[in-house]
Order: structure tokens, then sequence, then C-alpha cells
């Protein structure tokens, strides 16, 4: 297991030893030595990217949808500063990646040298954890301690700096199993006794309800299995934030749809009026809870999460659980199973007549057409055409993603990547890159708005080259939709800077790199030309034409509370003025 | 810093009147970058820092222990705690003054220029407070002294009239009572 050799060697090495196959980067000089080891070997496969941001969510797209650590390799300087966008993404939204960066050499570091910059001062605010490798004799154990610190607990983006000429030194390298870290230690059992009081709060609630988030999928396929059975056993409803999608199935009888900003009617109302509210790998989040003083002003709130400071950050719950979710979810089973618990039936019975009423409602209902194509028709065509195939969705961000969030439903984990925390245009096409070098198989799309995929297009040249045929599905009104529907209820309609101007056309675009464009406008029309673009054996990029001014509904305005949302219905009919329900306060906020 | 996070309907309204002081000890990694990213936790997240002092303590194991002395509601505090402890490099967290006994002392050395009366008077109140004199010219003098932080702004605002011209502070070291360690 130890074996003599240069920096450059023991980089690829711990590559191989730490299971990765696939890696995403872009070569420059201080990552020569790198580029050349792994240009003598044949076990990790490397994705030349356009962009280093695109090397970033690439590799996001790659943990994301395999559970696996992401793993870009930059060099230094302009290549790492352009990945800083795809490590916050990856912080926020606690995707593991280990970025490798080139550095100067170490006797030049300070000396404003060419291609350099602080990286570690940069990254340490965008990462979970970052190093400077100084001496050769700290490489290996850095390298899986990267590893290990960016899967552990909650995960997230760690940057290993590394400076040329530990690139080219000689040392000795050792394996990942002589490595234990000293301190970062986190905790995966939950504590048995405040599992055994959240399991009698459940057996006594009258109102409950399950909100569940990101950290459902972190912990992997076994915690998503535990939460549908821990559904079923107790009958309660559940709703799930964005990053939660598909832990639990979409079709599955106690599913509620997503909850926050642009989440159901009968989801918000849920959480609104709950007297028991089981947050799960979730973070209340202010998309998710808009008013803080007004949210689910009724509740008893248990909080199961594996970062202790998730627990009373931004609202104080009753009971929280320190541990790994799929552990705790465990546990709860099994005490609730072994001290014979039922649920309260009755009240429960209740309870959904309640959330019933609500759904009826039918928050996510539009007024079709039959001459444009509605954007949420068209995600709905889209979903009825590949549900029934092994399909990975990724997205932009703005209105469309939002409209993929209520009407692409989800039936398993890890199919669905968004980016969630940042907000970051341009996330969808390069995760999508990454999604699809990890399921070469599968078909995966990116839901796309006309100008975040204007934000990582060059990525498009990286699926020609690898012949990866990621679909492009765009939904395209011509405007910034999000912004444009923000400007319209909150600054009189005066749409500044968010009309897309000058837009390539982007069937053109598609074939100059290589790839096959589709445009469809015609409703008529559309399920002809989506069939086109899943048969399609290369990448795709789809200008699917919708109606340009369709606004995103149902909505928590700014600064209101979840029960006061306001329906596509409401906006359509004349005289109400939504911008005039949201107040002074709620304008300052995003 | 709150003024627009405080009439955020996003942000918690509760409990922002009983802002409390505590004393944090934080026992790290010896390693680069450990002080900047403690600091860096607290400007990012905008929390304060009253006083901070770190030296190492463990030679051989490269072991440095931060006191931090900051201000924050209970919940502020306790999102403080746990935002120090996921810090990769940190070891331990303990809120002392959330500890029984906590003795708490800082170092100042505190110049006094003055002639006459005022030397006198400097002496006289330097040795009610047991300041140590550790300079002298004929027309000043540098006292040291080692006390809790109340004591020692006490004897600052004493030696103000008299004649003061700079002081220097260490920062406060802080630890419990009795044989437990932290």
């Amino acid at each position: 297991m130890s074996k003599h050799m240069t920096g450059a060697e023991m980089v690829v090495e711990a590559l191989k030893d730490q299971g990765v196959d696939t890696i995403f980067g872009y070569p420059g000089g201080s990552v020569l030595p790198i580029y050349d080891a792994l240009f003598q070997q044949e076990t990790v496969n490397h994705v030349l990217v356009r962009h280093e941001q695109g090397a970033a969510h690439a590799a996001e797209g790659y943990a994301r949808s395999t559970g696996k650590v992401g793993v870009l390799l930059v060099t230094s300087g302009p290549g790492a500063t352009n990945a800083i966008t795809g490590l916050t993404d990856a912080l926020l939204d606690s995707i593991p990646l280990v970025c490798l960066t080139g550095q100067v050499p170490t006797h030049l570091i300070g000396s404003d040298a060419f291609q350099e910059c602080d990286t570690v001062g940069i990254t340490r605010h965008c990462t979970k954890h970052n190093y400077l490798v100084r001496t050769i004799e700290d490489l290996p154990r850095i390298l899986h301690e990267a590893f290990y610190v960016a899967r552990s607990g909650r995960p997230g983006p760690v940057v290993v700096d590394l400076p040329k000429d530990v690139q080219f030194a000689l040392g000795l390298y050792q394996g990942p199993l002589n490595i234990q870290h000293k301190t970062y230690q986190p905790r995966l059992k939950g504590d048995i006794d405040r599992i055994r009081e959240a399991v009698a709060m459940m057996a006594k609630a009258k109102r409950p309800v399950f909100y569940t988030g990101g950290g459902v999928i972190n912990s992997g396929p076994q915690a998503s299995k535990l939460l549908r059975e821990l559904v079923a056993l107790t009958g309660f409803p559940i709703t799930s934030t964005l990053m939660g999608l598909g832990a639990y199935p979409a079709s599955g009888d106690n599913w509620l749809g997503m909850l926050g900003m642009h989440g159901t009617y009968e989801a918000n109302h849920t959480m609104h009026d709950c007297d028991l509210m089981i947050a799960v790998g979730s973070r209340f989040d202010d998309r998710i809870t808009g008013r803080l003083d007004a949210f689910s002003p009724g509740s008893k709130k248990i909080h199961i999460d594996i970062d202790p400071s998730s627990i009373n950050k931004t609202v104080k719950v009753d009971l929280g659980i320190v541990g790994d979710c799929g552990h705790v979810l465990e546990d709860m089973i099994n005490v609730w199973r072994s001290e014979g618990h039922k649920a309260n039936e009755e009240a429960l019975d209740g309870w959904w007549k309640q959330i019933d009423h609500w759904r009826a409602r039918q928050s996510l209902a539009y007024r079709a057409s039959t001459t444009a194509i509605k954007p949420q028709y068209a995600i709905q065509r889209l979903y009825e055409l590949t549900k029934d195939r092994d399909t990975y969705i990724t997205t932009e961000v703005g209105q469309h993603q939002m409209w993929a969030a209520q009407h692409y439903h989800f039936d398993e984990p890890n199919r669905w990547m968004t980016s969630g925390g940042l907000g970051t245009m341009g996330y969808g096409l390069p995760a999508a890159i990454g999604t699809q070098m990890a399921h070469p198989e599968s078909l995966v799309i990116d839901i796309a708005g006309e100008a975040s995929i204007l934000m990582n297009m060059q990525e498009m040249s990286t699926a020609v080259q690898y012949g990866l045929p990621v679909k492009i599905f765009i939904l395209n009104n011509e405007y910034m939709g999000m912004v444009r529907q923000w400007q319209e209820l909150l600054h009189g309609g005066r749409y500044s800077q968010s009309y897309s101007s000058a837009l390539p056309d982007f069937v053109k675009l598609a074939e100059a790199y290589g790839g096959h464009g589709i445009r469809c406008s015609d409703p008529a029309d559309l399920d002809r030309a989506i069939l086109e673009m899943i048969d399609y054996p290369g990448p795709v990029i789809f200008d699917c034409r919708v109606s340009k001014e369709e606004n995103c509904f149902p909505m928590i305005p700014s600064g209101k509370a979840h029960n006061e949302m306001i329906l596509a219905e409401l906006s359509d009919d004349a005289g109400v003025e939504i911008g005039s329900i949201i107040d002074e306060k709620g304008k300052m906020l995003v | 810093m709150n003024a627009i996070a405080a009439l955020s309907p996003y942000s918690s309204a509760i409990g922002k009147s009983n802002v409390e002081r505590h004393t944090l000890s934080v026992l790290v990694d010896n390693e680069p970058g450990v002080l900047a990213r403690v600091v860096g936790l607290f400007s990012g997240r905008g929390y304060n820092i009253e006083s901070l002092t770190v030296a190492e303590v463990a030679h051989g194991e490269h072991l440095s222990r931060i006191t931090i002395v900051t201000t924050g509601t209970p919940e502020v505090i306790e999102q403080i705690t746990h935002q120090l402890e996921r810090i990769v490099p940190i070891h331990k967290v303990t809120d002392l003054s959330m500890q029984a006994k906590v003795i708490e002392r800082e170092l100042a050395m505190i110049k006094v220029q003055g002639t006459g009366d005022h030397r006198s008077e400097a002496l006289r109140l330097s040795e009610a407070f047991k300041a140590k004199v550790i300079d002298a010219t004929i027309e000043s003098f540098i006292f040291e002294l080692t006390g809790s932080p109340g004591k020692i702004d006490d004897f600052v605002e004493l030696m103000r009239p008299i004649g003061l011209v700079e002081v220097s502070r260490t920062g406060v070291a802080a630890i419990t009572r009795g044989a437990q360690g932290m």
C-alpha cells in the first residue's frame, strides 16, 4: 500500500483508492504534472469541460445522481476563481465535492506570481473545509481526509490546493485505510431517549405532517425507504422541500406536493395548521417558512438533522434530534413498532378531510390554451412522455425550475438535480453532463430557461465531445421569467433589463455545436417534438416557445405566511392587483 | 448590522432585547488558517467579537486555545457554539458562561504621564489596584495590571484625568474553577 511516487501520481492514486471513476476539469500551467499522471493511466476518466464553473456543476450532478463524491480538477488563479460559484452552490445544497486546484510553487506563494490567487483564503467561506498542501509528507493524508470530510456528516465541498513543487516532489504514498481524523467525527445515531419522546409525540398528534428535505436524499437510498415505511406506518401526510423531491414518491398516497414559496396550497396550509411538524433533513429555509413569526404558529416541532447548527437556527423547535436521517428514521420505526404505538386514526381522518378540502382548490391548475404552449403544459407532457423511462432531470434557475418541481413528479431519490440554496442560473446543463457521465444509458434532461441556458451554453461542446445525449428542454418565453414576474408584482410592471433580447437561433446553435435542434410553438405538435427529442441519439437543444407572460403560481408573496398564498385564479380575475398584496416590508425581501 | 434584518419578516424578532455576554473557550488544532476560519465565521454571519485571545497550550499536540468574548441573545450564542463546532480543525467548544464558576483574567499595560501631584496620585491608585510599575521615567509610568476586564476598565478610567497616554490589553483568558477540565 505504501509506495514511493511523485505528488501528482499520489493525486491519481488517491482518486483510484477513493473509488473515483470520473473527474471533471480543465488543464493549466500549475496542474500539468497531474494531467501528465492522468495521461498515463486508464482507471480515472477525465471529462474536459469548457469553463471551470461547468466542472463544478458537472461534479455536483455526478454526486447528486450517484450519492458519491464529485471531483473536479482546475488550475490555479482563474481556474480556481471560476470554480467558486459551483463550490458555493455545493456548500448551500450540501453536495459532497472534492476540488483539486493547482497552485504556484510554495516559494512563489504570496509574490503575486502568474496565475496566483489566495485559493484557500478565497474558498474558506464557500467550502466545508480546505487545505493548502505545503509538503509532500502531508499530501496522502490530506487527500484522503478531503474525501472523508466531503462525504461525512453534512456533506459539502472541500478544496485541496496543490502547489506545483509538491506535485513534482517524491514521497511515500499511503492508502486511505491508515487515515483517521482527529477532530471531525459527526454523530450518526440519534439520542434514543429523544427518539422515544418524538415517537410518543407522533402517537398523540392529531394534525401531524412530515416536512422532509435534501438531508434524506444525502443520507442515501436506505433513508428514503425508511421514510416511506414510517409514513405508511403512521398514515401521516408528507411534504418536501425542493431539494428533497423523490425521497417520498410523488405517486404515494400521503404526498401533498412540494411546500414553500411555490408549493401547493394543501402543503402550505397543512404546515400552517398542523399540531405536530416532523422536520427530517430540512432546514427551515426562508423559501419554506415565509413570514417567520407566522410560521406554523400552533405546532410542536421535531427537527432531525445531522448538523447541530441547523436545529434552532431560524425556527425554535421543541425537540431536536442530532443524527443521520437514515439512522434516526430506523430507530423511530423500531420504537413505534416495539412500543406498540398507533396513530390517532379518528383525528387523522378529520385531518385528511381538511387536507382534501385544501387539495380541492387545485392550486397547480392553469388556464389551458390551444394556440400557445403553456409552460406548465410543456412540463406535463414532458413528464407523461418520459415517466416510464429511466429519466434524470436537472434544471436551471427560475420559473421553469419551479414549474418543473410542480409538474414533473419524482418517485425515486437522486433523480432530480437542481440548484436550491444558491439559485445558480447555468447549473442545469453541466449538471446534466455530470449526471449523464454517471448514467450513460439513461435519459438526462435539463429543463431550462432561455436566459439561464446561455450562462453555461459552452458546455454543449463538452456534451458533443463525449457523445453525451443530454436533452436541453428550453421553456423559451423571451424573458428572465422570474425576474419579470417579480417586476410585475412588485415594481409596477417596469421590466427593467429582464427581456431576453438578441437571442440566438437555438436550432442553428445546436447544429453549430454538432448537436440536433428542435423548435416547437404549437401545442398540437408538442408530443411529436418531445418524442423526436427523446429518440435522437445525441445531444438536443429543444426550443420550446411558450406563452410569454405566464406567472408561476401558487405563490406565497414575500413576507407573508403559509395561509396567505395567492393562487392563479386570483391573479387572472380582473381587478385584483397582486402588487397591492405585498406590503413595503415584503418588498425588501427577496 | 441588524437594521435591515430587524425589519425583515424572515428574521426572528423574538428575544432581540435579552442580549447576553458569553465567554467561549475553543480548543483547535494549531494549523495555518484556523484563526482566520474562526474570525471569518464571526464576520460572515454577523456575530460580535468583544475580545479574542489565542495561544498554543500544548506544543507537542499542536493545540491552541482560543478564548472569545461575544454578545448575543441565548439563541444567537447557541448558534455561534454550533457553528464553531462545524469548523473541521476545532476539537471542542465550551461556553464557559454556562459553567457554574468561571475565572476571567486580562492583562493590561497602561502608560500614564504627569508630574507632581498627578504622579503621586497615579502611584497611590496603582498600589490600591495592586498594579506593578514596569517602566518609569521622570514624567511617566507604565503599569502592569492583571484582573477581571471590569477591574481594568475601572483603573483605566481613574488614570484618564491623571494623564492616561495609552493602553494595551491582552483580551480575556478564562478557565473554570475546580478539578474539571473543559
